[in-house]
Parts: structure tokens; sequence; C-alpha cells
């Protein structure tokens, strides 16, 4: 991949191109914007940001959602 | 029948006083099936990692109509207050609320809560707008302590998570619900119904539960038959129960006897 560069996706390393956002990072994965959240390097992200924050080298991002669970 | 015995929180109102937990069951149809028959309108889920490598897998929200039940994320798994603010955080990220189960757990093969640091998140959250139900131990000087920082409920333990003992320290639990004057919500360890229907009995305003109905041979009838202890306790409890005397009180007439 031309201007490639790898970031880390729940833990897991996966290459990325230079400009490409978290909206469209969950695009490519088939994940839902609503119910989810994303942390990006320890910071929470807003869902309307989702689109305007592109992924740099090494970034790291951890995307969440509800699963069962009691206590 | 009583009518409009609403519990409220916060501005939230509820119609059931039985809670229930989305975890340990067999699939997505079960836990819907489950939440069905035990009337629950509030559900706790957790925030996990969403599986990235294996897309065909459903997920639980698509079983659970956020319009008819409060979705009420926990932080179960967190043994530090650092990382309970932080799942607290991303729970409030993913979801409609400000609402979040508080649990701040101090060791593995208890589960116990770590009450010093679950009082620590607790003031955190609620500082940041969080509407924090704390999982706490079945201490009245805690429970009090959390009502005083900012929590609109408790919810102490009746036994250790998953455990089915039942209520260890009724006495303890009972001293919280005459000492503390939110709503009380009787959280982990029931194994049966009586456990619930006792709870109920002694004044708590709701039970949350899990493991009792996911793991019953049977877990949809467990599940309906939570519902109907919770509210035959509820209405025992309101009811108002005869005092205990140590000797016998005849119920039959003596006069008209030959």
């Amino acid at each position: 991949m031309s201007n490639g560069i790898q970031i880390h996706v729940n833990g897991e390393a996966r290459g990325w191109r230079i400009g490409g956002t978290v909206a469209d990072l969950l695009n490519e994965l088939a994940i839902k914007t609503e119910r989810v959240a994303v942390e990006l390097n320890l910071e929470i992200l807003d869902r309307n940001d989702f689109g305007h924050r592109s992924l740099k080298d090494g970034d790291r991002v951890e995307i969440l959602s509800f699963i069962g669970g009691g206590c | 029948m009583v009518t409009n015995d609403r519990l409220t929180i916060a501005g939230h109102e509820f119609r059931s006083r039985l809670w229930v937990g989305t975890g340990k069951y067999k699939d997505f149809a079960e836990t819907k099936k489950a939440i069905e028959a035990s009337g629950a309108d509030v559900v706790t889920v957790a925030v996990r990692r969403v599986n990235i490598t294996d897309r065909s897998k459903e997920n639980l929200l698509d079983y659970i109509d956020s319009k008819k039940y409060t979705i009420l994320p926990n932080t179960a798994g967190c043994y530090t207050v650092e990382d309970a603010v932080r799942y607290a955080r991303l729970a409030r990220a993913a979801g409609v609320s400000d609402l979040v189960k508080l649990e701040v757990l101090g060791d593995e093969k208890t589960l116990f809560p770590d009450t010093a640091g679950l009082i620590e998140a607790a003031k955190i959250l609620i500082k940041e707008g969080f509407i924090v139900l704390p999982y706490t131990n079945d201490d009245p000087i805690v429970a009090k302590k959390l009502v005083d920082i900012g929590c609109p409920a408790v919810m102490p333990l009746a036994a250790p998570i998953g455990s089915g003992l039942g209520i260890r320290n009724p006495y303890n639990l009972k001293i919280i619900m005459e000492t503390v004057k939110v709503p009380i919500i009787v959280d982990a360890g029931v194994g049966t119904a009586s456990d619930a229907a006792l709870a109920m009995e002694y004044g708590a305003d709701a039970v949350l539960m899990n493991t009792a109905i996911a793991g019953a041979q049977d877990p949809i009838m467990m599940a309906e038959a939570m519902k109907y202890a919770v509210y035959a306790g509820r209405l025992a409890y309101k009811a108002g129960r005869i005092p205990r005397k140590l000797y016998a009180t005849a119920s039959s007439p003596i006069e008209g006897m030959l």
C-alpha cells in the first residue's frame, strides 16, 4: 500500500492510509457508528467527530460496544 | 393490586422492580425470551471491545429494544478507580444516557466491591454528570456515604456475585433500608425465587439478578418465577406482615364449642 501507515485497532496491528478517518475505519470494519464508543490514544471521541479525526501512524484505536453482562 | 407502584430514580421511572442482567445466556434469542418472561424494564449490559475479526457476530442490542428497556451499562471487571471511570465514560459515549451501574471490584475470588475505590470513582463520575448506581457491600455506613456524595440509589449485594447463596446478612440490609432514604436495589447473590421475595419483603425497592435466571435449568421459567417472587414480596411488604410470636394464637373462636 502506498502512503501506508500502521495503526492498532483493539490491540491488533493494521495497515492504514494517510488521511483515513475514524469513520472510514468503522465503515471498513462494517461497524455501525451508533452504539459504539471509540477511544483514540485514550481519548474518548465524540461520535460527531468520527468523520474528521484522521488516524496517524502508531495511533491506538479502541472500539467498544455493549455485550451481555450482569454484575 | 398495587397500581402506580412505580420506582423513580433521578427522574427515571421504572415499572418493574425486577432488574435483570444479560450475561451467561446460551444465545441472544434466549436472552430476549428470559427478559420478556421476567417483565423487567431495566437490563444491565457490559462494555467490551467489538470483535473486529468476525463481523458476522450479532449484536446484543439488536435483540433489546432500547425504547422499551432502560439499558444500564455496568463497569464489571474493573478493579481500579481509573478503569471504572474509563469504562463508565465509554459506556456513556456508546449509549444514550448518563446512567451507570458502578462497580469497583476488590478481589477476583469474591468479586466483593472495593468500597473505598467505589466512593472515589462515584465522586468523579457524579461531578461529570453521571447518575451513579453503585454496586456496594451490605455495609450501612458505606451506603450512607454513597448517598451523601450524591448517588440517587444504592445497590447492596445479597451475597457474592453468581453465588446463589441468597441474603447473607438480612440485618445489615434492613439497617440500610431503614437509614438510607434513597431506593435500595438488592444486587447479586440471589439463588432462587424465595431469595428475591425475601429481599422485597425486607423493603428493597428492587432486585437485580443475572446468574439466578441465566444459570437455571430452565432460564425462561425461572425468569417468570422471579417476576412473581418480586411482585409477591413487594405486595407482602406493602401489606405489612404480622408480628412474630413465640406461642400460638387460635384462628378459630372458642365461643360456640361444645
